[in-house]
């Protein structure tokens, strides 16, 4: 079906329109979840283990009871339902039952008065542990089996050989999502024993099944209202203190207000696994890879929130967007007492990425051949087998289209500027120009859309004709991506008005729009505005015998034949949908299968100038190509493009939870380093317009791909500027100078 | 909590004398962010920021009160590049020297600057009156002063004969808004180099070795530097932690010291 805009409507798909939530962000209006309160408010406070892995003997919530101001001091005893929670396995207590897994696991929750009364409230409880040893390695929880998923991938022949051979050994660190905006939620009773629960999420109705089962409620007894979000990069999947917040109301009978401070966020939402990867890769004279071979490990820490789901992705694509007969992955999930992981931007991708492109750089190398060149001959394409699943790409894969395009882009000039804020080291004065040296690198990166593995994967909207415009009703979760834009520009294109309103329902509203993660709400709540509005518009032409909505009426042959007026002379006319993608299925015993809805693809080049005798590093610039089916908001797209890429960066050269015995070091802005303005590289963006199989216009997902490969493509300059092997990220200085 | 807001500074002298556990405020960048980590819960708090009396600036003189934001435009040639890289704008817009002196973390910016100018630390009290105390009895160790209860920073006094040839460098894990690993400052006079470092001792610390050798030497040969270099990475003390490794602090003290040796010859 083609679609044209009707004459007059602006911000249509295609266009770059701006955000109607993006004055109110910029002019410090918005109301972001910390910043709600009401009148009667308590304030709430978290006591958590000091050990990563401890018995709990005794603890006496008398001290902080008998404080003057506090109203309530809950402990796992005091849940009214089930006693564990948990996104894909229930298997988290609400609060310490008896033992504590994880540094920071969360023991008490108090409400009190005011926010510094709860806060020593919570510092007066008083507990006995008993300290056991934390169980923190890796390679040993493997081997004796405490997991949460093992994976294993056999496709073709696998005594199949190469006779260029490569192996190497990786390693990726915590990586924390360090969002802006900390947890922080909001309840309110209602009076009727039931609660309104504003909380920051991702997700709000897997939140809201979570939240009742452990409240002993009925699902329209709790409402899950979504709140203002600043950022989430996946830290808000999981439950944080969602069920804490609601408790304390319900005992108290009063709203209660919880927000995380920095520190606490660091502890209290689940992070990018660590992963530690052993690759062989095997390929011909001509660099066509033969076999590739891989043993990936990546900790899932104490409990299980998305781990299964993140290490299907990490062994899945393993050989990255590249095609090979002959794959062997081992893959491992695997429960420690490290800091619980979960959903991070690239989910199991990222780490992979790393260890592939690393491989494919040295291949390069051991066949004498450009990287780009040895990555062309093995592009993986649309109709093409993916290497591990073996599953037949559907949709547009562009990889050829967009290594060609990356290498075609202008690289900037030699000259290296006398300005310390553009040198390695920065302000920091370390480096004179004369110690410089640069370093160019590729990488290349393919991720699935949406969720895969025969889940049920949908999303609901409802498009309303109102006299006063078209109103679009979703859960779908804007946490600063601008989905919010793309679902108007949708209804804007489809039924002729720019008068289009997003609003957000309740979990009492509407059903489910999924999750905002796994790059998936452009193409799947986008693909149910799109479905909801189409219907709604054939639902009035149809009425009234019309060929074309457009912002005043119903028309036929370019005559109004109805007004909005008319339309809506019985009330608002609406259609609601719930969108679904291609379906999808459990890989089989040897990890093949249709497991996946739908790809997308994108490359990395990265420019970076090093100090090699101080190790220090200063990303120039970064070039990308996106594979994006359809642009429906260019500016947007830069918008993913460049905040990924930094994402990627930090991993590639500073960011990184120090984690010491389950113990996390640097759990502050202060120690846990992100790029800022001066560490952020120039970022020149190009896309790849070839419609996929679903979604709207053609549209995929893009909040993933970017961040991707942009940390090996930085890692691969490095080395190519210095000569260091480097294995893991981040990229140190002591790593660069060898010590 | 106490909250005592002193005008100037006998106010602030006779409220620190009635109440020595009282903490002091200035620019706030360290004391909020222990006081937001809850580390540390002060009884009460004696603020300093309308204090006139601590805000002058002259060669000779850096009143407790100075702002890095000031320091970073008006400063002496190696104070003020080391001013540029505390924090953010709005951290340097709060913070003080006084502060920085006050704290005497091993990662100071100001403090190597400080020994290597062989500044002096004014203090004053109500009962004491005025004690100036030389840079090398004012830090005795990992955030600890010789400073008493009752007395408060006054002033940076810097000798009139400091040498105009000062460099200032900094080694972090990012190149902006960051907690040094290694800094170091050299200043050259007539009577040779002097180099100092921080975040490699529990102090900042003068490499005397190294200044004793290079400045015995006639000339700074490549040779003469890569000794020199060696020396103070020998000669420093620093430990592996969350932010680097005693190996790379080591190594990146000489090479940071030998560059700034040649950058302050240009």
């Amino acid at each position: 079906m083609t679609t044209r805009i009707a004459p007059g409507v602006k911000g249509g798909i295609g266009t770059s329109v701006l955000r109607p939530d993006g004055e109110p962000k910029v002019t410090g209006n918005f109301a972001y979840a910390s910043d709600l309160s009401s009148e009667g408010m308590l304030w709430s406070a978290t006591l958590r283990s000091p050990h990563a892995h401890a018995r709990l003997l005794k603890i006496d919530i008398g001290p902080a009871v008998a404080m003057d101001g506090v109203r309530a001091v809950l402990t796992q005893d005091d849940v009214p339902g089930e006693p564990l929670f948990g996104q894909e396995e229930q298997d988290q207590p609400v609060l310490c039952d008896g033992v504590a897994r994880y540094w920071g696991e969360p023991v008490a929750v108090v409400a009190a008065e005011d926010e510094e009364t709860a806060r020593r409230a919570a510092a007066a409880i008083v507990v006995e542990w008993e300290p056991l040893a934390p169980f923190v390695d890796p390679d040993k929880a493997a081997e004796e089996g405490s997991t949460f998923r093992e994976l294993k991938v056999r496709r073709g022949d696998e005594t199949a050989t190469g006779s260029v051979v490569v192996e190497g050994f990786y390693e990726t660190a915590t990586q924390d999502q360090a969002p802006l905006g900390p947890e922080a939620g909001f309840a309110i009773p209602d009076g009727e024993g039931g609660l309104d629960l504003y909380v920051t999420s991702q997700w709000i109705h897997v939140d809201h099944r979570q939240i009742i089962a452990c409240l002993d409620m009925e699902p329209d007894q709790i409402r899950c209202h979504p709140a203002g979000i600043g950022g989430a990069f996946g830290s808000r999947e999981d439950i944080s203190l969602h069920i804490h917040v609601a408790m304390l109301s319900l005992a108290t009978g009063r709203p209660v207000k919880m927000v995380y401070d920095r520190s606490e966020s660091f502890v209290g939402h689940v992070k990018r696994h660590p992963s530690r990867m052993w690759y062989r890769h095997e390929a011909d004279e001509d660099g066509k890879l033969v076999k590739v071979t891989a043993r990936l490990i990546l900790d899932g820490g104490a409990y299980a929130h998305t781990s299964r789901a993140v290490i299907a992705n990490a062994a899945f694509f393993a050989v990255g967007p590249y095609n090979c007969d002959n794959v062997v992955v081992d893959a491992v999930a695997v429960k420690t007492n490290n800091p619980p992981a979960g959903a991070m931007r690239g989910f199991g991708a990222v780490q992979t990425c790393f260890g592939s492109e690393m491989q494919m750089d040295r291949l390069a190398e051991a066949l004498d051949m450009d990287p780009l060149e040895l990555r062309r001959r093995n592009a993986l394409a649309a109709g093409d087998p993916l290497a591990t699943s073996g599953q037949i790409i559907a949709g547009s894969l562009p990889t050829l289209a967009v290594i060609d395009t990356l290498e075609a882009m202008p690289l900037p000039d030699d000259t290296i500027e006398d300005d310390p804020r553009l040198l390695p080291g920065g302000t920091g004065l370390t480096t004179p120009v004369s110690s410089v040296v640069r370093g160019v690198g590729y990488a290349v990166n393919v991720k699935n859309l949406a969720f895969s593995e025969a889940f049920d994967d949908f999303s609901e909207a409802r498009a309303v004709m109102t006299t006063a415009g078209v109103e679009i009703h979703t859960a779908a979760m804007e946490v600063g991506q601008g989905l919010v834009t793309v679902c108007q520009q949708i209804a804007r294109t489809i039924l002729g008005t720019d008068q289009v309103a997003v609003v957000w329902d309740d979990t009492s509203q509407i059903g489910s729009a999924g999750s905002t993660s796994a790059s998936r709400q452009t193409q799947m709540t986008g693909g149910a505005v799109h479905a909801a509005s189409v219907g709604l518009r054939d639902k009035i032409l149809e009425s009234f015998g019309g060929d074309e909505l457009r912002e005043d009426g119903v028309y036929l042959h370019d005559e109004l034949v109805a007004t909005i007026d008319q339309v809506c002379v019985g009330g608002p006319v609406g259609h609601h949908v719930q969108f679904r993608h291609p379906e999808t299925f459990q890989p089989d015993e040897n990890g093949q299968g249709d497991v996946h809805a739908g790809f997308v693809v994108s490359a990395h080049r990265a420019v970076v100038d090093v100090d090699p005798e101080l190790g220090l590093v200063r990303v120039v610039q970064v070039d990308t190509v996106q594979d994006v089916g359809k642009a429906l908001n260019p500016q947007a797209i830069v918008g993913q493009l460049e905040g990924g890429i930094l994402q990627g960066v930090g991993l590639a050269v500073m960011e990184q939870l120090v984690v010491d015995e389950g113990v996390i070091r640097n759990p502050t802005f202060t120690d846990y380093l992100i790029p800022t303005f001066v560490d952020a590289p120039a970022v020149n963006t190009r896309v790849i317009e070839e419609g996929d199989h679903f979604g709207p216009f053609g549209a995929k997902g893009i909040g993933e791909s970017p961040t991707i490969s942009a940390t090996p493509a930085v890692v691969a300059a490095i080395r190519a500027a210095t000569g260091r092997d480097l294995t893991r990220v981040p990229v140190l200085p002591e790593d660069i100078i060898g010590i | 909590m106490d909250f005592i807001a002193a005008h100037d500074l006998d106010e602030a002298l006779a409220a620190k004398a009635h109440q020595p556990e009282a903490q002091l405020l200035a620019g706030g960048t360290d004391l909020m962010v222990e006081v937001n980590l809850a580390h540390h819960r002060p009884p009460s708090i004696l603020s300093l920021r309308r204090v006139e009396e601590l805000r002058e600036l002259t060669p000779g003189r850096i009143g407790a009160g100075v702002t890095w934001a000031r320091l970073e435009r008006n400063g002496h040639r190696g104070l003020a590049q080391a001013a540029r890289t505390v924090g953010s704008p709005q951290i340097r817009a709060a913070g003080t020297i006084g502060g920085n002196v006050a704290t005497a973390s091993p990662a100071g910016d100001g403090l190597p600057w400080i020994i290597a100018a062989e500044a002096a630390i004014e203090v004053k009290s109500r009962e004491r009156g005025t004690r100036t105390i030389p840079w090398n009895e004012f830090f005795i160790g990992v955030k600890r002063t010789s400073l008493a209860a009752d007395e408060i920073i006054t002033a940076v006094v810097v000798p009139e004969d400091v040498p105009i040839a000062q460099e200032f460098a900094k080694v972090g894990t990012r190149n902006a808004m960051v907690i040094s690993t290694v800094s170091c400052v050299v200043i050259r006079g007539d009577d040779g180099f002097r180099v100092a470092l921080g975040s490699v001792a529990t102090t900042p610390m003068r490499a005397t070795r190294a200044e004793e050798m290079i400045n015995a030497e006639s000339t700074t040969s490549q040779s003469v530097l890569d000794e020199f270099a060696r020396i103070v990475s020998e000669e420093v003390r620093p430990i592996t932690d969350h932010r680097s490794t005693e190996s790379y602090r080591r190594h990146a003290a000489g090479v940071l010291a030998k560059r700034l040796v040649e950058r302050s010859l240009r």
